[in-house]
């Protein structure tokens, strides 16, 4: 286990907890702000990774599939809160799951029916499709530093407009006492429509800066959603800077349990021991992760509201 | 109006009960198999409204328990014990032991966390039967016969009918004894003020925890069905998906009434059955149909159709 293995693994971890933290940015402000419990949330993952992938095909720009995703993903998302969303947000937690749950069937199948069944696959930029040296003796993915810059920017970016500017003041205020922040004047539709469109943009910038080292397919959404639900329980519901340092455990627990763990295992037990308890564990950990926190933490590690 | 509603069950149960005798006149021979799976879901959903519906625990994670019960039946299948009135028990007594664990823990947690903090164990349930690959790993195991009662012989897809809807209904008549209960008051009355009930001396904690062991237990014998009916179990039967739609056919038949699993465990799969003769894309239509009742019948099924005949007998029935 060399150093340069565990450097990797770092950055793998980093990468993957950026984008996590992207798609769990969104959902955390709405569930903070809407308090609605959005499990279509990564159905508009997948969908900014489908248009992204397509506009890649056709005009063969990174930069304006990116746009173009995170553009359609807006106006899918827009639609979604002006026909369903704003409906949700009297009713309890169950009626909201039923119906974005109802949202998800509806997706996977538009998406099935757009594209077909098969996984759906997504060039990379061809200038940054090689590896190179970050150290003298260490090659990494251009492509996969691309991921982790933009990520970093994307979160720079949303500390900077939720601590910095006027309309992050109002979503800081949304989250941390909804009933005041409507006393106060805060015009709160508009500021939800917002704020569900915000987060269905950063969704679809995930899925698109994922696209091409994911298999593109239909289901895919469900499958992330219930680890950024993991990161943002962690981290505590409503909170950004919860969801940063949740997504960024997740990220780093899951990769280092999936690279390190069988090896580690190894030490202690006999190899076919370790070989086949190995990957479960390392499943396992980001799970144990959460129910560890909830025990001693029961609103996560940064409760939104004091 | 009214006495039709108090006997719409009986008559159900009748037409259960005739349906196998009728059926290969009616050229309806494999639906025998289909409402028998229904009836299975029936009980799994029922279980999960009992801590839903009538305690407010919204568990993500009750797929476990069923799971769970269908492998303990396997398992024990594969061992050689084939005495279902040993392997039912058993079933249900890993997942009350299993319920039991993540009750103590997951109970003192509120709201959203407590959604999530289930589906954390259900997940962690879910990966350890993928790992157990002398039980089939990912692919899971396939039984070699169904276990047997004695006298009977569960083989014969009608005679396993018949066992299934005694147990079903069995089940579904003491649970409804148990809401009814002094017990199953409380539990509603946590439902609705908890630190009341507190203040009041109940044991809230004994009594929700209470609650989801016997619910986990009810799940895991229909797991144990589920095994024998199937004659294969696989971790998909824990996914957490397959707790959602769980949770999805209580909504849809009515969250806290007394038929809302049961109502919804048939109408979800009835129309998946249905849409998939169709169309390649039925979760479509599933999902505009869900959408429906969610803007338009808020109480679920069960509670619109309790509304509307409430509404019927009171305009046009005898006074």
């Amino acid at each position: 286990m060399s150093a340069t293995l565990i450097a990797e693994q770092l950055l793998n971890g980093l990468q993957f907890g950026l984008m996590l933290f992207l798609i769990a940015a969104g959902l955390t402000l709405v569930f903070g702000i809407l308090d609605i419990l959005n499990v279509a949330h990564g159905s508009l993952y997948m969908a900014g990774a489908y248009v992204a992938a397509q506009t890649m095909q056709a005009t063969q720009s990174f930069l304006l599939a990116v746009v173009v995703s995170a553009v359609v993903t807006g106006l899918v998302g827009l639609i979604i809160e002006l026909v369903l969303v704003r409906r949700l947000v009297v009713r309890d937690h169950l009626a909201q799951v039923l119906g974005t749950f109802a949202i998800i069937l509806i997706a996977n199948d538009v998406v099935k029916m757009i594209w077909g069944p098969a996984p759906v696959m997504m060039s990379m930029p061809a200038a940054l499709s090689g590896p190179v040296h970050i150290l003298p003796n260490m090659l990494y993915p251009a492509y996969r530093l691309l991921i982790i810059a933009v990520g970093l920017a994307a979160a720079l970016g949303l500390y900077l407009f939720v601590t910095r500017t006027r309309a992050g003041v109002l979503v800081r205020a949304g989250a941390s006492n909804r009933q005041m922040a409507t006393l106060m004047g805060v015009r709160v539709p508009l500021l939800f429509l917002g704020v569900f469109v915000l987060g269905a943009m950063l969704a679809a910038l995930a899925g698109a800066m994922l696209g091409p080292v994911t298999a593109i397919q239909a289901g895919m959404g469900e499958q992330i959603l219930i680890l950024v639900l993991v990161c943002i329980v962690i981290g505590g519901i409503g909170s950004i800077r919860g969801a940063f340092v949740g997504a960024l455990l997740v990220g780093f627990v899951d990769t280092a349990g999936r690279a390190f763990l069988p090896t580690l295992l190894k030490i202690f037990f006999s190899p076919a021991v370790a070989s086949s308890v190995g990957p479960t564990l390392a499943a396992l950990s980001i799970y144990i992760l959460m129910a560890v926190v909830l025990v001693f933490r029961p609103a996560g590690l940064f409760p939104a509201r004091g | 109006m009214q006495s039709l509603c108090a006997r719409l069950p009986w008559l159900c149960l009748v037409c259960l009960i005739v349906f196998p005798l009728v059926a290969p006149a009616l050229n309806l021979d494999f639906y025998v198999s289909f409402v028998r799976r229904v009836l299975i879901f029936a009980l799994a959903a029922t279980s999960l409204n009992f801590i839903l519906g009538y305690g407010g625990m919204v568990a993500l994670g009750h797929a476990a328990f069923f799971g769970a019960g269908a492998y303990v039946a396997a398992i024990l299948s594969t061992q050689g014990l084939q005495q279902a009135w040993l392997g039912w028990p058993i079933a249900m007594l890993v997942s009350a032991a299993l319920a039991l664990i993540v009750g103590v823990v997951s109970l003192r947690t509120r709201g959203v966390y407590f959604i999530m903090i289930t589906l954390a164990f259900a997940q962690m349930v879910f990966y350890l039967f993928i790992s157990l690959r002398q039980y089939g790993g990912e692919d899971g195991i396939n039984l070699s016969a169904p276990l047997q009662l004695p006298g009977l012989n569960l083989a014969d897809s009608t005679t396993s009918y018949y066992v299934v809807l005694a147990v079903v209904v069995g089940c579904l008549w003491l649970m409804n004894r148990v809401i009814h209960a002094r017990f199953g008051q409380a539990l509603q009355g946590i439902r609705e003020n908890e630190a009341r009930m507190e203040a009041l001396g109940y044991p809230v904690f004994k009594i929700k925890l209470l609650a989801f062991v016997l619910a986990g237990a009810v799940a895991g014998l229909a797991g144990a069905l589920l095994a024998n009916h199937n004659l294969f179990v696989s971790p998909s039967l824990m996914h957490w998906t397959a707790s959602a739609s769980l949770i999805i056919m209580v909504i849809v038949g009515g969250v806290g009434l007394r038929y809302g699993g049961v109502i919804g465990a048939v109408v979800m799969l009835w129309l998946e059955e249905v849409l998939r003769l169709y169309t390649d894309y039925w979760h479509m239509p599933l999902g505009l149909l869900l959408l429906a009742i969610v803007l338009f019948a808020p109480r679920g099924l069960a509670g619109t159709w309790t509304s509307f005949a409430a509404r019927f007998s009171k305009q046009g029935g005898p006074a």
